[in-house]
């Protein structure tokens, strides 16, 4: 008994030390100063989760298609003026520009964000609580109109806590690109800007 | 208009309420199915409130498309609220609060939000049925389209969860129509859907013993938005009750949302809120470009409500421009003609007096 009471001590201890410290990665990826283990874990994530496919503006290279690293997760460009969609046809209900950026259906047009730590047109005012409540909720800023097609909320939400907290310390480790984003358009609307 | 029976429920219940036997349930219990099991009202009634119960009635109250709204706190024996921070009172756990939503005279839904035992506040809402016999435990996704004859076009919305913790947590407490503010002894005559009330709350929870540790200074000065004209108060008061728990000062929760508008009014520093409030307004940029608006819009143009982008949107209910942004499918006629004569009017006489 006297050792099963010491391994449960020490397992809670354990518990505890890695609760403690998470709970201090997190504090760092609020605070800027994320360590780089939590940093490349959320590029870790980004990668893998896709992120890039929508938030960073594709262009045409030798290659083909391929993302625009210059202004990585700054979502679609303010320079990219985008005219109206066209009209579905038949089973066809949706279409995406070139950038892979902007996407028409119907739900109207959505313009995916500037998901780069520029204070004024990304998350640079963003806590980790903003960024937790966002994904979580499905709404944008974590409280305001909800977040459209086709970014993955029902998925997404699913992530744990200390993968948000990854994720968001990545995005605020990188390089802040000024671009603002249009807001999205109801799908009578022309989208002309 | 309402008159709340809320001296009545004091002095009946004020001493009961501190040590009638509170029969809630254990913190993390399952809600009840019913709300006639919820505790809001006396056994085998689904009308007659629990007279432990003290109504209230904000200020400032939310706008929910015409409702009518009544609301009650329960708080457990022996506990009062302390409200040391005038700004963000202290409930205990097993705190609750009621709030009853109904449309043209017919029961629609009730709303339940309590502190458990943990600390946390969980959020729900019991639907009344169509007989009005009892409320249903909505699902927690809540419902979209309920069909309602007197709702705006025929539909009503059950907030989910989500829903409900997206307003009520944007803010450094979670209960945002109970406050010093809101309940303050100086009411604002001019404020929009208020309910009538001769009572002064505030003391009178202060002197049953519901609420604890006010700085007096909040009964000898009772708290008032700060403002230059009496159009100014109820408009700043219309939106920290209507806005100000998303555009709430930020915190160290972290959660108001990352914009420079702040909306939220303090009972303790009135001028410097204020103050606060207008410089993030009044000229300032709008992040937000509504269609068809060019690089400079402005939050608040002083002598333009048509210009300013506050009232367009919250003249807007098109689900990506409206603001508030949930909760409501009608604009508020009211509010808006209050926000627009503060603009067109008392703003502009303010910026032609300027030197």
């Amino acid at each position: 008994m006297k050792t099963h009471a010491l391994k449960t001590a020490a397992c809670a201890l354990t518990g505890a030390v890695i609760a403690s410290g998470l709970l201090a990665e997190r504090a760092a990826a609020q605070s800027g100063t994320a360590s780089k283990e939590l940093v490349a874990r959320g590029q870790y994530l980004v990668t893998t989760s896709a992120c890039h496919d929508c938030h960073t503006p594709l262009t045409v290279g030798p290659n083909g298609p391929e993302p625009d690293f210059s202004r990585m997760l700054s979502g679609h460009p303010q320079d990219l003026e985008m005219p109206p969609p066209p009209a579905p046809v038949g089973p066809w209900t949706s279409a995406f520009s070139a950038t892979n950026t902007a996407w028409a259906g119907p739900w109207g047009v959505s313009f995916t964000a500037n998901l780069t730590p520029d204070p004024d047109t990304g998350l640079g005012r963003w806590t980790l609580r903003n960024f937790v409540d966002t994904i979580r909720s499905g709404r944008h800023m974590g409280r305001g109109r909800e977040i459209l097609p086709p970014m993955p909320i029902p998925m997404y939400k699913n992530f744990t806590d200390d993968d948000l907290a990854a994720i968001f310390a990545f995005l605020q480790s990188i390089p802040p690109v000024s671009n603002r984003v249009p807001e999205p358009r109801p799908p009578a609307m022309e989208v002309s800007q | 208009m309402q008159q709340l029976p809320m001296i009545g429920a004091l002095v009946a219940g004020g001493a009961a309420l501190l040590a009638s036997v509170f029969a809630t349930a254990e913190p993390h219990a399952p809600l009840p199915q019913r709300l006639s099991e919820a505790g809001l009202f006396v056994s085998g009634s689904t009308i007659e409130v629990r007279p432990e119960l003290v109504p209230f009635s904000p200020q400032y109250p939310l706008w929910s498309d015409g409702a009518d709204k009544r609301r009650w706190l329960e708080l457990p024996p022996g506990t009062s609220i302390d409200a040391t921070d005038v700004d963000a009172w202290d409930f205990p756990p097993g705190t609750r609060f009621f709030k009853e939503f109904a449309l043209a005279g017919r029961l629609v839904e009730t709303r339940l939000i309590e502190r458990l035992g943990d600390g946390s506040w969980r959020f729900a809402s019991y639907v009344w049925r169509e007989d009005g016999s009892d409320a249903d435990l909505a699902p927690a996704d809540g419902i979209r389209a309920l069909p309602r004859a007197a709702a705006p076009n025929g539909r009503y919305t059950i907030p989910s969860e989500y829903d409900c913790r997206a307003c009520h947590e944007g803010a450094a407490v979670p209960v945002l129509g109970f406050s010093a503010l809101q309940l303050s002894g100086s009411r604002d005559a001019r404020a929009p859907n208020a309910a009538a009330v001769e009572l002064d709350q505030l003391r009178a929870l202060v002197e049953r013993g519901v609420v604890s540790n006010l700085p007096p200074s909040a009964l000898d000065t009772p708290p008032r938005v700060a403002a230059r004209t009496p159009t100014e108060r109820a408009a700043l008061g219309y939106l920290h009750g209507n806005c100000g728990h998303c555009h709430s000062a930020p915190s160290a929760a972290g959660a108001s949302v990352p914009v420079p508008v702040v909306l939220q009014q303090s009972a303790a520093e009135p001028a410097a809120s204020a103050a606060r409030t207008l410089r993030s307004l009044v000229d300032a940029p709008s992040r937000f470009r509504p269609p068809g608006a060019s690089d400079d819009a402005r939050v608040v143009v002083p002598g333009s409500a048509g210009a300013s982008v506050l009232t367009a949107r919250m003249r807007s209910r098109d689900p990506r421009v409206q603001m508030p942004p949930l909760g409501t499918v009608v604009p508020d006629p009211e509010a808006l003609a209050l926000i627009e004569r503060w603009i067109d009017h008392d703003l502009k006489q303010h910026e032609d007096q300027k030197p």
